[in-house]
């Protein structure tokens, strides 16, 4: 029998879970943990600078690999600053375990100090939240925390560790459970099949087909299968902002981004449909537009592993609850044994149709004689010199949005951002945490330099220990898509949208012991970036300036249609 | 449409406050919510009341079951149920008040729980309409105070809600 206390426990536990990596910032409640951490040499702690950038790490690993990401903060503050993090996660459904300090129990409701109630506080932005009450449970808390966060669908689990059940001297007998049993708590393991046969039925007859896809086909792992089936069929795929990858961009069938910022095409060819297979998206209003005028002659089927995510903004025709990856092997299971096949004739006609649409080329950028380079520029470059192969991990703004237009993701979780919350700040911890677990590969963090200032201060970590991202700032000086709206809909009256004084980020990359790059020519912009992604072992700091001026098109014009959309500063659909 | 849903869950600190912020985050209402715990110690019952529109109380539906907390839902209006709240009304009980509340209360087939020389504390069970018919039934100037439990509601017949 092994007597551990609370705090190598939980160390323990998570080794035992296969975690090797943890973010996080010490204090006073998680001192016990902080000195278990120190004795051990199986999972590595790195520490921030920011309670925030901790859980973006955890959470971008957890967006690299499909598995939950870990952090570690201390109770009031700490787990406060985590909070944004926990919901970046939440409303991106990634599965996370964060572990908050929290003051002795007996302290618990004494406005103590550094005391929040972090059940409270987070409950809304969690898909489970565990308390400890005894240290014996740690393990059994640990495995189930894991469990919830990383099946059905997936999302952040918080576990608040009072101090008092890590005391080093209060030691009990670990024992790490093999398995989880919940009675409460059973994610479905597959779709149903007569609903199943319906929906094949609807499929196979489509006459305008589409397939929307989105980011629950990349968290349940169901790309190949995703890939099999509308190849088999030769129908068109669109992606939404979070499914990007999950179809490969540069192919034929892929009409792209769909959505507010989605192609013409994808728009397009969703509003003419007369049937969308959903898989894994949850009819989001960035995607729909005003839903009295979505889709009018589309028939749906809607697969997804949460039930209150179909028919909540659209109604299915065909609802499928249950796993994508099992149910996409249901569908081509059909196929193979099918006597009906997808009409070939119709598919002609429709793949003329929206091959029109494609040559239009609407809404996509026009260089003009203007000296600044185009942000798009900036991003179809990246794309030229990474091969499209490169993990992007962007921040928020009109830069995320050229990013998800102009980069071809081709596999799957490359494409990290945040797409629920919409979280600036996001995209530099997140970029960090993919580098750390993938050391070899070119990742890239796609910033504005109002982004990259909300966790600037992670510039130290990654001296500490030497994380070398490159970060490619598409600097216009604004708050570009802050700056969008106002023109669009406040007579250009630009509030507070624009970046005074900012600082010079190439000398302040070198202050932290990084490299800084200016590029203010489109000439120079393929040697420069061709250089900082062959300095392996360093972070480069790309500070591009580009044209302020340019409006993120196309836009969904609001409450119209999918169809209905602006291609430029004077051309509508 | 009025709603009544039974929700087993686990009875562990928390769980309730998950219950009722659900509702408040999704801005669905509760008009009223009991709990207790069951037989088995180890799991609650709440019976919360609700009105909305049926993909409302199918989204409230779908929502209660996710969280990872709740074992079981049911929606009892979906069925033969019944249904009881209790009520007591403490009422300004002098002069001709006094027997007219005596006699509404026999009516109703409540009881006078409490008595003072210028006071009633009247108890009824039933279903919530009658509850409130006997409120509407008295001169509501005698009226000083009403406490209310809430809904709790059971299938009839061999319909059960367990695990
Ligand atoms: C934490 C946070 N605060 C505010 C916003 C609102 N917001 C969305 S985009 C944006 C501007 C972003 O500016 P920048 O990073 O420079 O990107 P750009 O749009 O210029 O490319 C703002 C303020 C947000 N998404 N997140
Ligand atoms: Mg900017």
């Amino acid at each position: 029998m092994e007597l551990l206390s609370g705090a190598q426990m939980l160390i323990r536990a998570l080794h035992d879970q296969g975690i090797t990596k943890i973010y996080g910032y010490p204090g006073g409640s998680v001192l016990h943990i902080y000195d278990a951490i120190f004795q051990q040499q199986d999972i590595e702690h790195i520490l921030v600078r920011h309670e925030q950038a901790a859980t973006h790490m955890a959470d971008a690993y957890a967006r690299a690999t499909g598995k939950a990401g870990v952090a570690l903060v201390t109770s009031g503050p700490g787990a406060t600053n985590a909070i944004t993090g926990i919901a970046t996660a939440y409303c991106d459904s990634i599965p996370m375990v964060v572990i908050t300090g929290q003051v002795p129990s007996h302290l618990i409701g004494e406005d103590a100090f550094q005391e929040t109630d972090m059940i409270g506080i987070s409950r809304p932005v969690v898909k489970h939240s565990f308390s400890v009450k005894h240290p014996s449970e740690i393990p059994g808390i640990v495995k189930k925390a894991f469990h919830i966060a990383e099946s059905g669908r997936p999302g952040p689990v918080v576990i608040d560790v009072p101090k008092d059940m890590t005391n080093p001297t209060d030691k009990f007998e670990y024992i790490f459970p093999k398995t989880v049993k919940m009675r409460s708590y059973n994610p479905v393991s597959k779709g149903h099949s007569g609903q199943i046969k319906k929906a094949f039925d609807l499929l196979i007859n489509a006459k305008r087909p589409i397939i929307y896809a989105g980011g629950g086909v990349i968290l349940g792992r169901a790309c190949d299968e995703l890939i099999e089936l509308a190849q088999a069929l030769n129908y068109p795929v669109t992606n939404t902002l979070m499914g990007l990858g999950g179809y490969p961009g540069t192919d034929r069938q892929s009409v792209g981004m769909l959505g507010m910022h989605g192609s013409y095409e994808a728009n397009m060819t969703m509003h003419h449909s007369d049937m969308i297979f959903a898989v894994g998206v949850r009819f989001d209003d960035r995607v729909t537009n005003g839903l009295d005028k979505f889709c009018p002659t589309a028939k749906i089927v809607h697969i997804d592993i949460d039930p209150t995510s179909i028919s909540k903004n659209v109604r299915a025709d065909v609802p499928i609850v249950g796993p994508a990856k099992v149910v996409l092997q249901e569908f081509l299971k059909l196929l193979k044994a099918s006597k009906v096949q997808a009409d070939k004739e119709a598919l002609k006609t429709w793949w003329h149709q929206i091959d029109e649409w494609r040559t239009r080329h609407a809404g996509r950028y026009l260089t003009d004689d203007s000296e600044k380079m185009k942000p798009q520029q900036v991003i179809e470059m990246l794309s030229k010199v990474t091969n499209g192969d490169a993990y992007v991990c962007s921040d928020v703004g009109q830069h995320q949005m050229f990013a998800a237009q102009y980069y071809k993701f081709n596999k799957p979780n490359r494409w990290i951002n945040s797409g629920g919350l919409g979280t600036m700040g996001f995209g530099f911890p997140a970029a960090m945490g993919v580098k750390v677990n993938f050391p070899d590969a070119d990742v890239a963090c796609v910033t504005g330099e109002g982004s990259i200032q909300m966790n600037i201060q992670e510039l130290s970590t990654c001296s500490q220990y030497n994380i070398p991202v490159k970060i490619i700032c598409l600097n216009n000086g604004s708050l570009g898509m802050v700056r969008q709206w106002q023109d669009m809909n406040y007579e250009s009256r630009h509030s507070h949208s624009y970046m005074e004084s900012l600082p010079d980020f190439v000398k302040l990359a070198e202050a932290y012991g990084h490299v800084g790059i200016r590029v203010e020519k489109y000439e120079d912009l393929e040697d420069a970036m061709r250089r900082a992604f062959a300095m392996k072992d360093k972070l480069v700091f790309m500070d591009i300036i580009v044209d302020e001026h340019e409006h993120v098109y196309p836009m969904q014009i609001p409450r119209g249609a999918m169809r209905d959309m602006l291609l430029s500063k004077t051309e509508r659909t | 449409m009025r709603h009544i849903l039974s929700v087993l869950l686990e009875n562990e600190p928390g769980a309730l406050s998950r219950v009722v912020g659900l509702f408040s985050q999704r801005n669905f209402n509760i008009e009223t919510l009991t709990v207790a715990a069951t037989d088995d110690p180890t799991l609650s019952r709440i019976t919360i009341t609700t009105t909305g529109i049926d993909k409302v109380v199918e989204q409230i539906t779908k929502q209660l079951n996710k969280l990872v907390d709740v074992v079981k839902v049911v929606d009892l209006t979906e069925g033969d149920h019944i249904e009881r709240e209790l009520m007591m009304v403490k009422y300004k009980a002098s002069g001709a008040a006094r027997d007219e509340i005596k006699r509404t209360a026999d009516i109703f087939r409540g009881q006078i729980i409490d008595i003072t020389p210028t006071t009633y504390v009247v108890q009824l069970v039933g279903s919530s309409k009658k509850l409130d018919a006997f409120i509407e039934a008295l001169d509501s100037s005698h009226l000083i105070e009403v406490v209310r439990t809430g809904v709790s509601g059971i299938a009839r017949g061999e319909k059960t809600l367990s695990i």
